[in-house]
């Protein structure tokens, strides 16, 4: 743990052009998942509201379904920086 | 409602104060250059940072404002957290790796690195100006909405309170103390409200059968409120519930709401029994009343506001400039990991809070802001005193993020790049630091003007300028080799001007701010997202094409 203070200027990072163009790859494709889901809730819920009061596990499919949305972005930002290159060829 | 003064909450709210305060000039003493002043020298640890990130972002729209909606209106208000966490998704996988490689301390850096184009740096500056400024109303608002119950003073102290502490703040140590005190709020914050949901569970839902309960009320007589009227089986409390109980409890149980109806100077509040699965479907209540209904409009707005959310995250100037605080790209990425973690975990709370404050009997009906600090009067002085301290902590953080990412596009953007002013580092830090001064003052005074409205409505707003101005240019420079430096500069110009023209012309705007009929707005409908946002992509390819040699 650093002291409660201020840093040094760090220098610049090397560039790595594949590990930028698989990681932004990476991104997209994980960015398409995210959007597929969030689009069908917003849609639901604006153009077909009564379907989320279909239970779900115990709670109405509205609560159910944003729950699964928040849960949805942290999986899969956990898998983005499990599957992500870093600038010397390694994963991180 | 009459609020009364608690010693010993007072004495821990200024305790709590007096630490950030003092923490923050401990960390300013040494920061004596530009990168220091406005990256924190670009060192912070990634895991810091990334909670960091969380406090920058659960501001008092998130803590007051989401909370209050959930309280007034059930699960209409819960959709402002999903929307906002759904942002951070276009944050780490489109922005942040890219955004980290390209910039030094602003925004405008990154947008202008491979152009050099004074055009971007003006209009980049001025955006992040008016979206921080737009950002900053809420938490002021949100600052004197704190203050009143726990000190008693009224809400233009508590505004001035708060922009005095926090132009401390920021002009004593800029990046590296707001970067910490985001570290120990964002903490804070989760910790307590998560603690605060245990107590919500462990109380579980209690039928309030007095008559005293339904009566109606008016401005000057408000008395603590809400409460369940009814529970399946007809028993007169629960008990401890878990999480999911809680809520499939609640949708069986009928619940008051509140409708206010304003004549003249006085509001009439009337309690309004409402089934338990009204309260947790979308479109319950007058935020998104449309939805239930076959009305367009309506429908389109709600789609405007889930886009500008979803949009605006990654277009906000102070989460931005977070991403200049860490070493490297892969830093980036892991504390954006802390981040949605960290803020995906809190959301999840904000219904259970909300619920928990629409039936725990201390709710204010006059003022949806107040109702998570009240909640936790609930349970008591302490708890009431910590959960309005870490808020008050919560406004002073995020005020100071924002003053930081102002005061960086003034000097740095406006000053040093656009008018190319010759300035020293030195002279960097101090003319910053009294552009913080100003834009302080400024925040004050619009904090004082818009008391009355929902915190979190305001940043709703905020996300929509920022979407509309800022992400078209940046995820475009990103990902379109063929945009220009004019594509850019028209961009940003364009969905600034469209998205600020539509807001101050919404039926919201003519009935909340100037008191006019909302019926005679020309915009059909108030978020301007869904309109904005792909005009000011269609302009940045329009103007590329013409401009591209």
């Amino acid at each position: 743990m650093p002291s409660l203070d201020n840093y040094p200027v760090t220098p610049p990072e090397p560039r790595d052009p594949a590990a930028e163009r698989w990681n932004a790859r990476l991104g997209l494709i994980l960015f398409a998942v995210y959007l597929t889901g969030y689009a069908a809730f917003v849609l639901v819920n604006a153009f077909a509201p009564r379907l989320m009061d279909e239970t779900v596990g115990g709670l109405n499919a509205a609560t159910a379904s944003g729950f699964a949305l928040i849960g949805e972005a942290v999986v899969l930002a956990v898998v983005y920086a499990a599957l992500c290159r870093n600038p010397n060829g390694g994963r991180r | 409602m009459n609020y009364e003064r608690s010693t010993p909450a007072v004495v821990v709210f200024l305790a709590f104060v007096l630490v950030t305060v003092g923490l923050s000039f401990y960390l300013g003493r040494r920061t004596r250059t530009a990168s220091g002043y406005y990256a924190a020298g670009g060192g912070v640890p990634w895991f810091v940072n990334g909670v960091a990130f969380a406090g920058d972002y659960l501001s008092a729209a998130s803590f007051l404002g989401i909370c209050g909606m959930i309280a007034f209106s059930g699960y209409d208000g819960f959709l402002y957290s999903i929307g906002y966490l759904a942002g951070w998704v276009v944050a780490l996988f489109v922005i942040a790796e890219p955004l980290k490689r390209l910039g030094k301390y602003t925004f405008a850096d990154a947008l202008d690195k491979k152009f050099d184009s004074r055009g971007i740096k003006l209009t980049a500056a001025i955006s992040t100006l008016v979206v921080s400024v737009f950002y900053l109303i809420p938490q002021m608002v949100g600052a004197g909405v704190l203050i009143q119950p726990l000190l008693k003073f009224p809400h233009w102290a508590g505004v001035c309170i708060v922009g005095a502490v926090v132009t401390v703040i920021v002009a004593t140590a800029g990046m590296a103390s707001t970067t910490w005190v985001q570290f120990i709020k964002g903490a804070l914050l989760v910790l307590f409200a998560a603690g605060l949901t245990v107590m919500i569970l462990n109380r579980g839902l209690k039928v309030d059968p007095s008559a005293e309960a339904m009566k109606p009320q008016s401005t000057g007589n408000v008395r603590p409120s809400g409460h369940v009227s009814k529970l399946p089986g007809g028993v007169s409390e629960t008990g401890p519930l878990g999480p999911v109980e809680f809520l499939s409890t609640l949708r069986e149980s009928e619940v008051v709401l509140w409708s206010a109806k304003k004549d003249g100077a006085t509001t009439t509040y009337t309690p309004k029994p409402t089934s338990g699965a009204d309260v947790l479907r979308p479109g319950n209540s007058s935020l998104f009343a449309g939805l239930q209904k076959d009305d367009a409009a309506a429908k389109w707005n709600f789609v405007s506001l889930m886009l500008a959310l979803f949009c605006g995250t990654a277009s906000l100037p102070h989460i931005l400039i977070r991403y200049y605080t860490v070493k490297d790209a892969a830093a980036a990425r892991k504390s954006t990991v802390v981040g949605i973690a960290t803020i995906g975990g809190f959301y999840v709370l904000t219904l259970y809070l909300g619920l928990g404050a629409m039936t725990g009997g201390n709710l204010d009906v006059s003022n949806s802001n107040m109702a998570a600090p009240l909640l936790a009067k609930t349970f008591g002085e302490l708890p009431f005193a910590l959960i309005s301290a870490v808020a008050f902590t919560t406004v002073l953080g995020t005020v100071s993020g924002l003053i930081v990412a102002a005061s960086g596009a003034v000097v740095h953007d406006l000053l040093s790049g656009f008018l190319k002013l010759p300035l020293t580092d030195i002279g960097k830090v101090r003319i910053g630091k009294l552009t913080a001064i100003g834009v302080g003052a400024v925040a004050v005074v619009l904090g004082i003007l818009f008391e009355k409205m929902n915190v979190n409505f305001l940043v709703g707003w905020a996300f929509s300028v920022a979407a509309s101005a800022n992400l078209p240019a940046i995820v475009m420079l990103l990902f379109w080799k063929g945009t220009t430096k004019q594509g850019i500069v028209a961009s940003v110009a364009v969905g600034m001007a469209s998205s600020l023209g539509w807001i101050l012309l919404s039926g919201d705007t003519f009935k909340d701010v100037y008191g006019l009929d909302p019926a005679g707005s020309p915009v059909p409908f108030s978020q301007p997202g869904i309109v904005t946002i792909p005009l000011s992509f269609a302009v940045l390819v329009g103007v590329s094409w013409a401009t591209r040699k």
